[in-house]
């Protein structure tokens, strides 16, 4: 069972319910920090990097005593990192997304993939949870590879938690992409109503099957529960709007263990989407 | 020879464009007969990125030799310079201005980008 967090608005406690349900699991699981921009599951869990690897994507570099400036590769290249206008072709790697088609259209072969960084992957257990953190480089803006390969190191045998990025873009959508199911988390405010729908056509269009969890419940509206409702739209889980969360949260604690009443929420909750009989 | 001006007019006595890739149009005007055709760069004024890039396969298929722009980018300068694309920043007010200097003499080839991408 894979089990994605996500979000339309960011900020709205992906990252809290992601490492909560973890934890509350109560059992082996792997926990997939896919917010490879700004991962932050690994602060609200003990234990130290057990390994790092560098993440690359393929880069093409050209064999300039072979090309003679056909533009092949120049005409199928989407972002313009590869360029030939009846010249021998240039490379812009850092346009590159390094999907692997140059070399597949060059003519004369002229066109060899070398690995460019993009990132880090790195691994952490804390007790039962496996964390899985892709960290982005500065300055780099390749998230889905990065987030590929995150998601290369599932491991079929235990369930798995992905927290994703926020928004609606290609990250997003690699991030959920597979999943079995699909938790939005949301706040009840003008925003969180806003983005969610973007979240919602979102995942309709993937035909992925999720449901919505309402954070900070009791502040703001009722707008969400309305659109939910309208929309036939579970909302799973509504976490209270609860001064005690937030300062768990702002010192890296789990609510799990900083305010125990909140455990049979989370703990419910991750038996019902993760499988099992309770921790 | 035909050289290529950054613009968001449609004539010659339109101001230059300081910004290269996001330019609204390109006016390519030939030299030995006086004339000129523009060519639209609107599809890359909304790219999120390339757009310096993606602006010069259109000046180097255009045919012309030189492109002159009150900017250029770093991206923009590796393709055109590759192609053999002179290429001139000038603070002239029109590109009828501009013409005028180029024919005198007066502008100077740049050596390299003038500003960084995304600029």
């Amino acid at each position: 069972m894979t089990l994605a967090i996500a979000s339309g608005k960011g900020g709205t406690g992906k990252t809290t319910l992601a490492v909560n349900l973890a934890r509350a699991y109560a059992r082996p699981l792997q926990l997939l920090d896919c917010d490879v921009e700004e991962p932050n599951a690994h602060l609200f869990l003990p234990g130290t990097e057990a390994a790092s690897e560098v993440a690359t994507i393929p880069v093409p570099e050209v064999d300039e005593s072979r090309c003679d400036g056909c533009g092949e590769c120049s005409r199928f290249c989407a972002y313009h990192a590869i360029v030939s206008t009846g010249t021998k072709a240039l490379v812009f790697a850092e346009m590159c997304h390094g999907c692997g088609g140059c070399p597949r259209v060059c003519p004369r072969q002229a066109i060899r993939e070398v690995p460019r960084r993009i990132g880090m992957v790195e691994r952490r257990q804390a007790g039962d949870i496996a964390l899985v953190t892709g960290r982005l480089d500065v300055g780099s803006v390749l998230a889905p590879p990065l987030i590929r390969e995150v998601k290369r190191r599932l491991d079929p045998s235990l369930p798995a938690v992905i927290d994703a990025p926020p928004g609606t873009s290609c990250p997003v959508v690699t991030a959920v992409r597979g999943a079995d199911f699909v938790l939005l988390v949301t706040e009840p405010t003008p925003f969180g109503l806003h983005d969610l729908q973007l979240a919602v056509d979102t995942l309709r269009e993937l035909a992925q099957p999720f449901a919505v969890v309402l954070n900070r419940a009791g502040a703001g509206d009722d707008r969400v529960h309305r659109y939910c409702r309208e929309a036939g739209i579970a909302i799973m889980m509504e976490i209270a709007d609860d001064r005690r969360i937030a300062e768990a949260y702002s010192r890296g604690r789990l609510v799990f263990d900083a305010v125990p009443e909140y455990r049979a929420l989370f703990s419910g909750l991750a038996d019902t989407l993760l499988g099992g009989q309770g921790g | 020879m035909k050289i290529a001006f950054a613009t968001s007019g449609n004539n010659v006595s339109a101001p230059l464009e300081s910004r290269f890739g996001r330019a609204s149009k390109f006016l390519i005007y030939d030299l030995e007969n006086q004339s000129f055709e523009i060519i639209d760069n609107q599809q890359n004024l909304a790219a999120a990125q390339g757009a310096g890039i993606q602006a010069a396969e259109t000046v180097v298929r255009s045919g012309a030799k030189a492109l002159v722009s009150g900017h250029c980018g770093p991206k923009a300068f590796r393709v055109l310079a590759a192609a053999g694309v002179k290429i001139y920043a000038s603070d002239a007010a029109t590109i009828a201005d501009a013409v005028a200097k180029y024919k005198a003499g007066e502008l100077k080839e740049s050596s390299g980008a003038d500003v960084q991408g995304h600029w």
